[in-house]
């Protein structure tokens, strides 16, 4: 389990960062996405290699309308 | 002179040119198409974009309609209440837009929006640190703004009045004596409310106006961008022009030599 953008989630183990990505629909390498585990940024290169821990807070972000 | 002249000298920030003087923010738009409709009536070249959690509903993408309008993108941290938060949202930005950019905006509280200056500061600090262009968001307080501009910040971006308010500029005298104060860029940013707090803005001595609500917001947001634009034109040649001074009492514009006399 995971908490994803404040939300509960089923998880797999070892689950990496880029196939989270890509499981909500975003690409593999979508332009304007950012993403933070336990409040730590997670590079855009790492996105392959960093397997998700178990319990973790992840935040998948992108662009929103703002001042 | 011709440049002054014609007010066509670009804005230079950290080594990049602008040719226009007006940045735009994507926040309050009712539509991605009248956002881009605006983005060229502005003729804006730098347009503000939040970060925020992803929404499987969303309508469009906001990025794939800025990228078509050939501006480029500067990342804002609305929304953060900390250093800490704003310095990670910014290395977020950095990681999505591919900018080492980003107006920095630490707020105090939610009902003035206005910043807290210590934890501006701060954050400021560390991400120049990091290499980033940090453009603050800050209040008219010139000690501040130096404080910032000392610390490596690349321009500064004082309020004219709340966010959002359209209270036009409370303190022009502040926002002169900033001018006055820092060698870096001016932008000034929120409580814009129409054309004419722009033309203001930009005769004071301000390098840019930065305008969110008053065009997103505004009936028409299309015409009032070309209105925004042509008020930063006027306002950057009329400070360059030289204003004539304040005076109590009349002066005659046609000469009083050879004035008939019909007693």
């Amino acid at each position: 389990m995971i908490v994803l953008n404040g939300e509960r989630r089923e998880h797999g183990a070892g689950e990496a960062v880029a196939a989270l990505v890509q499981s909500l629909g975003l690409g593999a390498q979508p332009r304007g996405v950012a993403v933070a585990v336990d409040g730590e940024v997670v590079p855009r290169a790492a996105w392959q290699t960093y397997a998700i821990p178990d319990g973790a807070r992840v935040e998948v972000l992108t662009a929103m309308q703002g001042g | 002179m011709a440049s002054t002249r014609t007010g066509s000298e670009p804005l230079r920030i950290a080594g990049r040119e602008l040719s226009s003087r007006l940045l735009l923010g994507t926040g309050g738009f009712p539509s991605l198409e009248l956002l881009a409709e605006a983005i060229r009536a502005s003729g804006s070249e730098l347009v503000t974009v939040a970060l925020r959690r992803v929404d499987p509903n969303a309508q469009g993408s906001l990025i794939d309609t800025i990228d078509r309008e050939g501006v480029e993108v500067l990342p804002n941290t609305a929304g953060c209440f900390t250093a800490r938060d704003a310095v990670i949202t910014a290395k977020l930005a950095r990681e999505a837009f591919e900018t080492n950019w980003v107006k920095l905006e630490v707020i105090g509280d939610e009902d003035t929006l206005l910043p807290d200056a210590p934890e501006l500061l701060k954050a400021a600090e560390q991400l120049v640190d990091e290499g980033f262009v940090v453009l603050p968001y800050t209040t008219d307080d010139p000690v501040l703004a130096r404080r910032l501009v000392d610390v490596g910040c690349a321009a500064v971006m004082p309020l004219g009045a709340p966010i959002g308010s359209g209270m036009g500029i409370r303190n022009p005298y502040n926002i002169a004596l900033i001018r006055e104060s820092v060698e870096a860029p001016v932008v000034l940013d929120a409580g814009i409310g129409t054309a004419s707090d722009v033309a203001l803005a930009m005769e004071l001595g301000c390098d840019a106006v930065m305008v969110a609500s008053a065009i997103s917001r505004a009936q028409d947001p299309v015409a009032m961008a070309a209105a925004m634009r042509a008020a930063v034109e006027a306002g950057r040649l009329a400070h360059g022009a030289g204003r004539i001074p304040r005076k109590t009492y009349a002066t005659p514009s046609t000469p009083v030599a050879g004035t008939p006399d019909f007693s």
